[in-house]
């Protein structure tokens, strides 16, 4: 099967054999660990992972094999399908178990309970083994019977107070993508390399208790600290941080009716002087009667916000002023793609709004090997996925595999335990 | 002093740290937790100010100061501090022998910043061969943006983040926080502890290149492939749709607004979502018991009808919720099997929720200047090394005396010498 990784290359993780037991709130730690070689083998029960029938599906044809959902979450894994209301598989498991440095699972289907056999055994007889349990509340919550979905989680946790926007007749925005799962598997994936490290350092494994809902409380920037910090709250505003007091708008719609994030427009006296010049260089300096403006503060010895917001200095607030008013008419000349790579060029800290497929093919990260293709014999494709999150020199990131098939590798696991 | 993380997880590791802000800062912190010696470098010629969170609020009270920042002592809590002038020779030298002991280095400058200083992978590895180098920077270092500047907000437009945050026919909504800061930073953890497993495993040091926009771009990865695979762009009319969920396909599925709680802010919001069928049937119990006859349609028993029908059945649910305030309403459709859950506010997350004494998750820590105070915990603990935190961010230089005494063998009379050099 043709991937983009150098088969005779070794990878980080290609020592270690992983099982994933579990639902779509582990997959992505999943393949954090697969995609750096680790042999990571998802035991789907009889019918399949639940994420196999997600939308959307290749072509819109709904099929277990066909879920792009399953198949980006499940790339460089195998699949063994394991019946856990079969005692007879008790063995067959522990067996699987034996041959195992890491096992992960989101106590969906809880193999110990069902095959009848004993946690505290299996550390035993295994003490080099790390076991991460990926669960809403922590193992063990008194919140653990709750049903939730990313969707709930992101409004326990804090994700969905921060985001959404001025106008509060609008509803909060959870933010796209299953964020609060992610989270949870990013916090997933640096646990067990810290287990990991402290095993190559001692043979000691252990059993780690990954919270999601404490993994999205914790990333909500000054949405924790203001409150445990001085007890403010932070209320969400668009296309910008939240905050405790109102801040200005920091996203125009630019020529071409798309947007970008200007971050913090021209502040200090130099900026100025680069404003002035790149409404010069696009022969605008005509149509806009503040120009000149911009020159007084780029003369400037110094110049804060601070001064600005106190409001008592005239001149300070039109110079400010008229960095805005600059920045709104080159938005309103240029697509919001010259818009960034102008201001970029220009030292201004300036991002165009991309959806994820402009992304995927803005020239940058084209460049950087962002786009990867895998092939998918069976359906005589080569499909282009996102490439690495990271990128290691020695050792590094790939895709080894397509997604499994159901059941694919059962036999030639089991076989060869 | 170093030994006040109980954790020996990585205690056995040492990392040569100018990570700051948040980015880099988190990924660090995360590593001392479980017992790294993080030794953070800061600048004295500046007063450690590269950090532009150094000084800035939030702050515990009516003081101000480089040493009473809330966000620089949350994100570097459990790392040593020190002072070191890089552009000096007597700094270099010191650095040098910092890098001959560390097993890491990293950072988060713009790209081209270690390398101005004379410290690119090649100029560490001659320090110490197996050194493993680390930085983060929006765009990487390579391509036709490495010069290009990024914090949070940057990152998460330019790689999909802030646009699929949004409601339809309004303009994205994004984060309302640097999301990827936090996220980058937990990208930065992975690849320093997969670049110390090769090490452990081969003996060889490395380079590792994060770039937080490469990390971003692979969070959306089921609208990547829809598009790779079907031609579909989520750049088309009625998307994103960030409250509803087409993968997988559930409905309802939003958040609604509910009746405020008195004594609290003037709205209040809830999420709702029914994952299948079953889901729906049981809300729809409820809503009937309630006098909510509508609920009873037909239309609405199966997946397909609710989906098409999304918008209404948004409006009448939206109109149910204003009955209570989000947490009675929770209670009700939980009570059912039905995931729902208040909007919390961080008060609520943090002060509130049993979870919070369940996690453990916002441990006291004590800053020198800043006293006793809560931070960001860590979402996991250990069996056996778990994490710990104790310490705040240190002050400036507050390890000097235990990093270049101790650990580089200077005596008291060659570190005061030091200090009035501007060395340190």
């Amino acid at each position: 099967m043709a991937t983009n990784a150098d088969p005779l290359a070794m990878m980080a993780l290609d020592d270690l054999r992983v099982l994933e037991i579990g639902d779509e709130r582990g997959a992505w730690c999943g393949k954090l660990l697969a995609d750096m070689g680790a042999d990571v083998i998802k035991i789907e029960p009889p019918d399949g992972d639940p994420s196999r029938q997600y939308e959307p599906f290749v072509d819109d044809e709904p099929h277990h094999e066909r879920s792009l959902f399953f198949w980006y979450y499940n790339t460089s894994k195998r699949s063994v399908v394991m019946n856990f209301d079969d005692r007879s598989n008790a063995d067959a498991f522990l067996k699987l178990v034996e041959s195992a440095d890491i096992i992960f699972d989101t106590n969906t289907y809880d193999p110990v309970g069902r095959l009848g056999i004993d946690y505290h055994q299996i550390m035993s007889d295994n003490p080099g083994l790390i076991w991460c349990t990926i669960t809403n509340f922590g193992f063990g919550s008194v919140r653990d019977d709750e049903p939730h979905t990313d969707l709930t989680l992101a409004a326990n946790g804090g994700f969905a107070w921060m985001n959404g926007y001025d106008d509060h007749s609008l509803p909060p925005v959870r933010g796209g993508g299953q964020q609060a799962y992610h989270t949870g598997s990013n916090y997933a994936f640096m646990s067990i390399l810290t287990a990991l490290l402290h095993r190559d350092a001692t043979g000691v494994g252990q059993h780690i208790n990954v919270n999601i809902n404490a993994s999205v409380n914790v990333t909500t920037e000054a949405g924790s600290y203001s409150w445990l910090v001085s007890h403010s709250t932070v209320q969400r505003q668009t296309g910008r941080h939240a905050g405790v007091a109102p801040s200005m708008p920091s996203q125009i719609k630019c020529a071409d009716g798309r947007y970008v994030n200007t971050g913090i427009p021209p502040r200090r006296p130099a900026e100025f002087g680069l404003c002035y010049d790149w409404l010069e260089a696009e022969g605008l300096l005509d149509e806009l009667p503040e120009a000149a403006l911009l020159q007084v503060g780029a003369e400037l010895e110094s110049f804060s916000l601070a001064d600005v917001f106190r409001g008592d200095n005239e001149e300070l607030l039109a110079i400010f002023g008229a960095g805005r008013e600059a920045f709104d008419l080159l938005a309103s000349k240029l697509t919001a793609y010259e818009f960034f790579t102008k201001a970029q060029n220009f030292g201004f800290q300036v991002g165009v709004i991309h959806s994820p497929e402009e992304a995927l093919e803005d020239p940058h990260f084209v460049d950087r090997g962002m786009q990867v293709t895998v092939e998918h014999p069976e359906l005589g494709r080569e499909v282009i996925y996102p490439g690495a999150p990271y990128r290691l020199t020695r050792g590094s990131w790939g895709i080894t595999r397509r997604p499994p098939l159901l059941g694919e590798h059962t036999d030639e696991v089991m076989s060869g335990l | 002093m170093p030994h006040h993380v109980k954790s020996k997880a990585l205690s056995h590791l040492r990392i040569c740290d100018f990570t700051g802000q948040l980015a880099g800062a988190g990924a660090t912190k995360f590593m001392a937790a479980f017992g790294a010696e993080v030794i953070r470098i800061e600048d004295p010629s500046n007063q450690g100010r590269w950090d532009i969170l150094r000084g800035m609020p939030p702050y515990v009270d009516d003081r101000r100061g480089n040493e009473l920042g809330g966000p620089f002592n949350n994100h570097n809590v459990g790392k040593l501090g020190i002072t070191l002038n890089i552009k000096t020779e007597k700094g270099r030298e010191l650095f040098e022998r910092l890098v001959a002991i560390s097993d890491c280095v990293t950072e988060n400058f713009s790209s081209g910043v270690m390398r101005s200083w004379g410290y690119d992978y090649d100029a560490l590895k001659e320090i110490r061969e197996d050194i493993i180098y680390v930085s983060n920077c929006g765009f990487g270092h390579s391509g036709p943006y490495e010069k290009f500047k990024t914090w949070g907000p940057i990152v998460q437009a330019t790689s999909g983040l802030t646009m699929s945050s949004a409601l339809p026919d309004q303009p994205p909504a994004g984060w309302g926080y640097s999301y990827m800061d936090h996220t980058g930073a937990y990208f930065m953890a992975m690849a320093i502890m997969l670049a110390i497993h090769h090490r452990n495993r081969t003996g060889e040091g490395q380079y590792v290149d994060v770039a937080a926009t490469e990390a971003a771009l692979t969070l959306n990865g089921p609208v990547l492939l829809d598009y790779t695979v079907n031609g579909r762009p989520l750049r088309r009319d009625g998307y994103p749709d960030a409250n509803h969920s087409v993968s997988p396909a559930m409905a309802p599925h939003n958040i609604y607004a509910a009746k405020p709680i008195p004594g609290s802010f003037d709205e209040a919001w809830i999420a709702i979502a029914c994952r299948n069928d079953e889901d729906w049937h049981a809300m729809r119990d409820v809503l009937v018991a309630d006098g909510c006859d509508w609920a009873a349609n037909d239309d609405y028993g199966q997946l397909s009808g609710r989906m098409a029908a999304q918008d209404e059945l948004d409006e009448r649910i939206g109109e149910w919720c204003l009955r209570r305030d989000p947490y009675q309403s929770t209670d009700l459709l939980r009570e059912v099997g039905v995931p729902a859950n208040p909007v919390q506010t961080p008060e609520q997350r943090i002060d509130q929720d049993v979870n919070s004494a369940e996690a453990r998750l916002w441990p006291t820590i004590r800053q020198a200047e800043m006293g006793r105070l809560r931070v960001d915990g860590i979402p996991a603990h250990f069996t056996k090394t778990d994490w710990s935190m104790t310490r705040g961010a240190a002050t400036l230089g507050e390890d000097n005396d235990y990093v270049y005494g101790e650990l580089l063998g200077l005596s008291q009379d060659e570190i005061a010498g030091l200090y009035e050099e501007g060395v340190l």
